[in-house]
């Protein structure tokens, strides 16, 4: 059995990982890809504690999490095509103002 | 029971004269602002002549209770006026003669700026003069006290873009304070040991104390601090310094306040205060002392002033001196006499000199004077009578007056009398070189004789200052100063003393006041220092023959005062400079006021403008204060621009805010759990 604080330091690790990302990319992409790292980050410390603590809440929250993140990769996506379509760039510091 | 007399009413009423000019007076005619001063200070004369009419029926004292001001625990004070013989006196002073300069005051501020404010303040000082007269406590007169320096310091600044006028009020009105300062802590020292400020119950639980008993230090105390007040208002030595200067303000203001009224309030604290100077016999000898002195020390300073107000100035506070001398050897009805007849003739002096700078255009200096007999006729009879009344040349009222302070004086002790009669002289001879200065001899000035003397003569017409030609007064001004020469004339005669075949009504009709405390068992005592006692009829003779000796010889130095002035101003017009060269130093000296005013300068003023600027200025305001707030502001705004840095509008660097504050935390918690 694997002991919980490696599941714990995993979640940790993709979770810093996503952070870093989505502080230091300029790519809307990259930085939505890496907000989705740290979803899953958490989502990995809920099955953990749910498996180790033998709970199923645990389990149900992780699913609502991905219905959550499935929705917002859509929403999220049809509006990076948006602005790809107007402004012809991905980069999120020329994307600082909502008028055109 | 004595009728309703409504005494209220006569205070109230200038200050509603003051309150309809001061409100509304820009916007009044000259005509509706003379109007409403004239009318409300006239109608206070009215009452005050109401009140004489009903004298008969009175029983005196008689106080009229008003409306409870102040009650704390069993301390009371009251909106209450009191009459008696001495304020009734008062008020027949105050508001006859004010009402008097109220007249001449039209003629002469008609052509000036600000007239409707000089009637506002002029009707507010009448106000607050006779809340003074007529209070039945200490504490309502310390209002009308504090109400006649502020309506004086209003008045000497009332030409306030003119520097000199704005600091002479400044210096009148903090002088005054040293005084009141004094006069408060009597007034807290009355308090704390007799537990009321009303005349009646004061002088009630006072006249059981004699010299001998235990209290007579506490009364001596309030005494002396009392006498400090009454220095501060009435110019007395070493706070006489302010009245010189407070001739900046127009001629009417120092006729009515600093010659007639306002300065002889402290005149009247002490004579009211009787009860206790009387029982504080230290007291009443420093009063003597300081009355002296100042006499004669005012008095060879007017000696050698040349500007014909400030030499009218020193002999109001030589004049004032005589006074408090009367005080101070418990002759204190001799000390109102005088100050009655004083307030005769120096307000006839004053608005005499006032027409006389008005006839030359402003001109204050006497030795641009002279020769103005003819070309003033009318200004020139009026001031020759307040002149000859102010020398004590009889039978003018000055000299009734003087010369009952001088024997009562003599009877105190011959050092007061002697000098008391040098004054006297030396009053005589100040005033009559004002008098050969300024109307006999050759005009010395450069104006131009238009000879057009009492062709001017009419109502207000408009003509003042700064108008070429000399010119008589108008009528409006001329009135008064006819009435008051009349008064100075005949003035006295109400005290001729009994040596003189007289019957001193003056005296009699005050004793009441003067004796009423004074228990059957002190009367012997009274009757020592009064040196009047119980004496049998012989002595009463042989002190007749002295009294009629002692008059002889002060009316000798009157004269010899009066030929000396002609010797040296007329006959031999060099004589004085060479003697002035002769007593060289003694005459830098004298004609530098002694060099009081530098001296209190460098001690007093310089340390405290000094001290105020480094210490309290740059050191305290500056130093502590300003800085706590500027380095307070300085230190906001660098934390600021430090922290600013934070709101750059750039998301990620919040993002990275909220990142390293969630790191901060779990490190926080990390340690928490493994400690």
């Amino acid at each position: 059995m694997v002991p919980l604080s490696y599941y714990l330091v995993l979640s940790g690790i993709l979770f810093a990982c996503g952070v870093t990302g989505f502080l230091i990319k300029r790519n809307i992409i990259t930085i939505f890809m890496s907000i989705e790292l740290m979803l899953n980050g958490v989502n990995l410390s809920f099955v953990a504690f749910a498996a180790q603590w033998h709970q199923l809440s645990g389990q149900v929250f992780v699913f609502f999490v991905m219905v959550v993140a499935a929705a917002e990769a859509t929403v999220g996506l049809a509006i990076i095509i948006a602005v790809f379509r107007t402004r012809e760039t991905l980069n999120v510091d020329q994307v600082n103002l909502l008028k055109l | 029971m004595n009728p309703n007399l409504h005494l209220w009413l006569i205070p109230l009423l200038p200050l509603i004269g003051a309150a309809i000019n001061g409100a509304f007076g820009k916007r009044f005619s000259r005509q509706a602002v003379t109007g409403v001063a004239l009318l409300f200070c006239g109608a206070a004369f009215a009452m005050a002549l109401w009140v004489v009419s009903q004298f008969s029926s009175l029983a005196l004292p008689h106080t009229e209770y008003v409306a409870t001001w102040i009650r704390a625990g069993t301390f009371q004070a009251d909106f209450a006026f009191y009459l008696d013989q001495l304020s009734l006196v008062m008020l027949l002073i105050v508001s006859g003669v004010g009402f008097l300069i109220h007249i001449y005051s039209v003629g002469y501020m008609w052509e000036e700026g600000g007239y409707y404010r000089f009637f506002a303040y002029l009707n507010l000082f009448m106000f607050f003069m006779l809340t003074l007269v007529l209070a039945s406590n200490y504490l309502l007169m310390f209002i009308g006290w504090e109400g006649v320096g502020l309506a004086s310091y209003l008045l000497i600044g009332f030409w306030f873009t003119k520097d000199s006028a704005a600091s002479a009020g400044k210096k009148a009105f903090i002088v005054n304070r040293i005084g009141d300062f004094g006069f408060l802590i009597a007034l807290f020292l009355l308090i704390q040991h007799f537990g009321s400020l009303d005349f009646t119950t004061v002088f009630q639980k006072i006249s059981r104390f004699s010299p001998e008993t235990a209290g007579a230090e506490l009364l001596t105390a309030i005494a002396l601090l009392l006498m400090v007040g009454a220095c501060g208002k009435s110019a007395q030595i070493p706070l006489y310094v302010w009245l010189p200067d407070a001739m900046e303000g127009p001629t009417p203001v120092s006729a009515l306040i600093h010659a007639a009224t306002m300065v002889t309030a402290g005149v009247y604290m002490v004579a009211r205060s009787h009860v206790i100077f009387e029982r504080a016999p230290a007291a009443l000898t420093v009063v003597a002392i300081i009355g002296t002195l100042t006499a004669l020390f005012a008095a060879t300073i007017g000696v050698a002033q040349t500007d014909i107000k400030k030499v009218l100035a020193y002999s109001t506070i030589s004049q004032l001196g005589y006074m408090f001398l009367a005080c101070g050897v418990a002759a204190f009805s001799a000390g109102i006499f005088h100050l009655m007849t004083h307030a005769f003739f120096k307000g006839l002096l004053f608005l005499a000199a006032g027409s006389v700078i008005h006839a030359l255009g402003g001109e204050q200096d006497m030795r641009h004077m002279g020769g103005l007999r003819t070309k003033i006729p009318w200004t020139f009879w009026t001031m020759t009578a307040g002149t000859f009344a102010i020398a004590g040349i009889p039978p003018f009222a000055g000299f009734f007056s003087k010369d009952e302070i001088l024997w009562r004086a003599y009877q105190a002790s011959w050092i007061y009398w002697l000098i008391g009669l040098s004054t006297a002289f030396l009053t005589s001879f100040y005033m009559f070189r004002l008098w050969f200065m300024t109307f006999f001899g050759d005009y010395r000035g450069d104006l131009e004789d238009h000879g057009h003397g009492a062709s001017h003569a009419g109502a207000p017409a408009p003509h003042g200052h700064g108008h070429g030609g000399i010119h008589e007064s108008p009528k409006v001004m001329l009135i008064p100063l006819m009435i008051l020469a009349v008064l100075s004339i005949v003035g006295g005669w109400v005290g001729v003393p009994e040596s003189m075949y007289g019957a001193n009504h003056f005296e009699r009709f005050l004793a009441p006041v003067f004796h009423s405390t004074t228990s059957s068992a002190e009367l012997e005592q009274t009757g020592a220092t009064d040196g009047h006692g119980l004496t049998g009829e012989g002595e009463q003779r042989t002190s007749y023959t002295a009294e009629r000796l002692f008059t002889g010889i002060s009316v000798a130095a009157a004269l010899t005062g009066l030929y000396l002035a002609w010797l040296l101003y007329l006959r031999r017009p060099q004589l004085p400079q060479k003697i002035a060269r002769s007593l060289n130093g003694f005459y830098d000296m004298v004609l530098h006021k002694y060099y009081v005013d530098e001296f209190y300068a460098t001690i007093f003023v310089k340390p405290l403008i000094d001290g105020s600027r480094t210490i309290l200025w740059h050191g305290i305001d500056q130093g502590v204060i300003d800085a706590t707030v500027d380095k307070s502001a300085e230190e906001a705004l660098d934390v600021s621009d430090t922290v600013r840095h934070m709101e750059s509008g750039n998301v990620r660097s919040y993002a990275s805010w909220v990142a390293i504050g969630a790191a901060a935390v779990i490190a926080y918690m990390i340690w928490v759990a493994s400690r």
